[in-house]
């Protein structure tokens, strides 16, 4: 059984910054799923998930629309760009900023009790 | 209901704007949401397709009450062998499209996994035409 967390809980775990959609940072999420690769993302059936990745362009928040992920924690200190707040802000999406690695910010949030997609 | 959308080759700005509008529409009609996800993935893998291998194309959709209808054609290189193309893990895309999250020999077999009926036919040389079926109620 997942385990819910407020999209908020997230970036104070993270240590990190919500760029878009401060309005749905109380939603919550139950999986997360970390994938460079969009098209594995796409082949996701779960719902509420937070998606963890290092890619960031325009197909990112595009694929998040597809696949009804409603929250993208980009990590490594990667910027998010004006075009990609512009998609997000049209899909309620929220957009969070990371500093530290995949790996770290996967272990913070397994220790709070976030559940794999599989 | 007829929508017909453009596709860039090679502009992945625009790659996913038929997806989204297609998503609008059926969210509009009440589709439930599992539907419209089966749907919208397969005419996004689709676009993203057509963006990375072919020169221009076009996405024509057609909704009636029990199924929507979508075709993906474009002027492009064309599919040599499709059966290789279906297969899981086989590409052809450039550095450019797997710099993008593509590109890993997943889109057509997504395709397939998200459509109730596909059919592919393609040319070489001339180009590639995806026909995608889904039925509207689960």
């Amino acid at each position: 059984m997942a385990s819910s967390i407020k999209i908020r809980k997230i970036a104070e775990v993270l240590d990190a910054q919500i760029v878009c959609g401060d309005s749905f940072i109380d939603h919550e999420v139950d999986y997360a799923f970390a994938s460079d690769l969009m098209s594995d993302v796409l082949t996701l059936d779960s719902e509420q998930v937070v998606l963890i990745t290092g890619l960031t362009n325009i197909q990112t928040v595009r694929t998040a629309e597809m696949a009804d992920i409603n929250c993208i924690v980009f990590v490594r200190g990667k910027r998010v760009t004006p075009e990609m707040i512009e998609v997000a802000n049209e899909n309620n999406t929220v957009l969070i900023e990371c500093q530290y690695s995949m790996f770290k910010t996967i272990g913070l949030l397994h220790e709070v009790g976030v559940t794999p997609v599989y | 209901m007829e929508f017909s959308y453009e596709v860039e080759g090679g502009n992945f700005a625009k790659a996913g704007n038929a997806a989204s509008g297609v998503k609008k529409v059926l969210k509009q009609l009440n589709v439930d949401p599992k539907v419209i996800k089966r749907i919208v993935v397969a005419l996004y893998e689709g676009e993203v397709n057509v963006v990375a291998h072919a020169y221009k194309g076009k996405v024509l959709v057609d909704i009636d009450t029990s199924r929507i209808y979508i075709r993906i054609e474009d002027e492009g290189p064309g599919i040599p062998d499709i059966d290789l193309a279906m297969q899981v893990g086989y590409s052809t895309a450039s550095a450019m499209v797997r710099e993008m999250g593509f590109g890993a020999g997943m889109g057509l077999p997504n395709m397939k996994r998200n459509a109730d009926a596909i059919e592919i036919s393609s040319k070489v040389g001339e180009g590639t035409v995806v026909e995608l079926t889904t039925k509207l109620t689960s």
